[in-house]
């Protein structure tokens, strides 16, 4: 701390912003436990499990044993009042009845797709028992691949809702907490260079952005083994990108305010849109096709469209050049913006 | 030092400068009294290239805000009203960050001492208590060795004893032969700190002088007894005995 490096005024600024980050536990719990959670939660949630064994009953003996050849039905036998019952208070999804002259009737609810399903397994078990011959031999290849699970896909859509929050929040918060104490004010009245206290906020943003990201994609990969197909270059290359444009957002933000409710609403009416349509937690391709254009043009979105393809997909910086210029223009525009509109008292 | 002319600031519909001239000589202490929205931060500010004026004049140590503002930077100690400081930093990396800002100026744990904060410098900002904190706002304008001091209301709510270490760190400054423009409501300080006073009401300078020959003039010979008569009777019958607001 005695050398010179650490007598420079933009770093005692940088390590100030560390202390004051370190120093402030909910910050830390938003931007590092707070995504992880989320991510365990809902991975935990959404978990692939085996396909649900359906509840039928049966009223003959010589049913019940065909029936039981199909390992995806749950088969009792009961006698048919009881059956009825079951049935009607949701407790099975099908019951199997003889017909006259040898035939089977199938009792259940055609607007439950428990009952349609179990109606298809139960038929083609009576038949095959019946000596009906499959004349198509088919066979079954189950999907359970890393890459295509809901997890797979939240990932990247919490990395990028990080990105957002933290750039947005630590400058945006920081700025107007000083402006407001008039910390911002007594700093200029030294002989700081002014560029020197927001490039502290980039530098320590850009070092904890290493650490933020590095803690959630490791526990997806880790814990979840969400894949990390495309390279990790153009992986840190759009988080580089992704926040500094949400910092830029964050500067145009806190440029003129003075108290933290008002840049409290400010922030949250930015970044509430972009929770919604960017596709954090499902496809943004579900909003309608009108409005898709305005969805791709949001920051948050071009973040995490760039990073799902990138993990999931493997694509390439020349695949993702949409997405960057996308990026790209919303750092130029909002930080020349900021610039020309700060307010330093 | 710093010589003021017709300086001249409104906000919106409000003259809060209306024609002020100050001179304040090397190595005094000049006391800027008045109520509260008198003008004296305004001008205070406009003093330290805070605020810009809308016209007048102001020339510090023999230089301009708009062609030294670095250099005047440098060498000037600013102590602001009202400042905090980040409550997450102790008081040793407050002075540091300050410090670092500055060519030349003591070490940070120099200041630390003159300003007795020395058992205090690992203690959070926040756990200060009021006369602390403004020890350690003074301490921040002490850090670049400046030739000017302006401080802005420095023992506003402090306790009787704060006021008084806080005058003996300011009187210490002086004997140093440093310059200070100091604003105050309280008639003792600037009874006890300044070698000349100026006092303000709406704007303008109404009265100005050493603190014995305000005493002395006319306004307070209405009392029967001028001889036990303070600044703070001049002030009154000078500004009025009705209650300001902010």
């Amino acid at each position: 701390m005695n050398s010179a490096l650490g007598k420079h005024p933009l770093a005692q600024l940088t390590l100030v912003r560390f202390r004051e980050f370190v120093r402030e536990p909910e910050a830390v719990f938003w931007v590092f436990v707070f995504p992880i959670l989320l991510a365990a939660g809902l991975g935990l949630a959404f978990r692939s499990r085996p396909a649900d064994v359906l509840k039928i009953a049966a009223t003959t003996p010589e049913l019940v044993r065909a029936l039981r050849q199909e390992k995806l039905l749950n088969v009792r036998s009961l006698p048919a009042p009881a059956a009825e019952e079951a049935l009607r208070t949701g407790k099975l999804a099908l019951v199997v009845l003889p017909a006259q002259g040898g035939g089977v009737l199938y009792r259940y609810d055609d607007a439950n797709p428990d009952g349609r399903a179990a109606r298809m397994l139960a038929d083609a078990a009576v038949q095959r028992a019946a000596g009906r011959a499959d004349p198509v031999a088919a066979g079954d290849r189950l999907m359970h691949d890393p890459g295509s699970r809901y997890i797979d896909f939240l990932l990247p859509g919490l990395v990028g809702m990080n990105l957002m929050g933290s750039g947005i929040w630590s400058i945006a918060f920081a700025i107007v907490d000083a402006r407001r104490k008039k910390l911002m004010k007594r700093l200029i009245a030294t002989p700081m260079p002014r560029q020197f206290y927001l490039l502290s906020f980039l530098i320590s943003r850009l070092a904890l952005l290493v650490i933020e990201v590095a803690v959630v994609v490791g526990f997806g990969v880790l814990v979840f083994g969400v894949p990390l197909r495309g390279s990790l270059a153009v992986l840190a290359a759009f988080c580089l990108l992704g926040s500094l444009s949400f910092t830029a957002m964050g500067l145009l933000i806190a440029c003129r305010v003075r108290t933290i409710e008002a840049v409290s609403g400010m922030a949250n009416v930015v970044m509430l849109p972009m929770w919604i349509a960017s596709g954090v937690f499902f496809s943004a391709d579900r909003f309608p096709d009108a409005l898709q254009p305005l969805i791709r043009a949001l920051p948050l979105t071009a973040v995490i469209d760039a990073l799902r393809a990138n993990m999931l997909e493997g694509s390439n910086l020349a695949q993702l050049a949409p997405e960057a210029g996308v990026l790209g223009a919303w750092l130029i525009v909002c930080f020349t913006l900021a610039l020309k509109l700060f307010r330093w008292s | 030092m710093l010589r003021v002319r017709h300086l001249r600031k409104t906000y919106k519909d409000v003259v809060a400068v209306d024609g002020v001239d100050l001179e304040v000589m090397p190595g005094e202490c000049f006391g800027l009294l008045g109520p509260n929205g008198a003008g004296k931060t305004t001008t205070v500010e406009i003093c330290e290239g805070l605020t810009n004026a809308d016209s007048g004049d102001v020339e510090l140590l023999g230089m301009h805000w708009n062609s030294h503002a670095g250099e005047l930077r440098q060498r000037l100690g600013i102590q602001l009203q009202e400042t905090q400081l980040s409550d997450k930093l102790t008081v040793m990396e407050t002075v540091r960050l300050f410090r670092s800002f500055f060519r030349r100026g003591p070490e940070a744990s120099e200041v630390i001492e003159l300003v007795q904060l020395e058992d205090k410098q690992k203690s959070r900002v926040g756990a200060l208590s009021g006369g602390q904190k403004q020890r350690l706002a003074l301490a921040c304008a002490l850090v670049g060795d400046p030739e000017f001091l302006f401080l802005d209301e420095p023992t506003t709510g402090l306790d009787p004893q704060a006021r008084r270490l806080l005058w003996e760190l300011i009187e210490r400054f002086k004997l140093a032969g440093k310059t200070i423009l100091l604003t105050t409501h309280y008639m003792e300080e600037a009874e006890r700190l300044c070698e000349r006073v100026a006092i303000m009401d709406f704007g303008r300078v109404i009265a100005r002088g050493s603190p014995g020959e305000l005493v002395a003039s006319a306004g307070v010979a209405r009392r029967a007894e001028p001889a036990t008569g303070n600044l703070e009777d001049v002030f009154v019958a000078l500004t009025g005995r009705h209650l300001r607001d902010e």
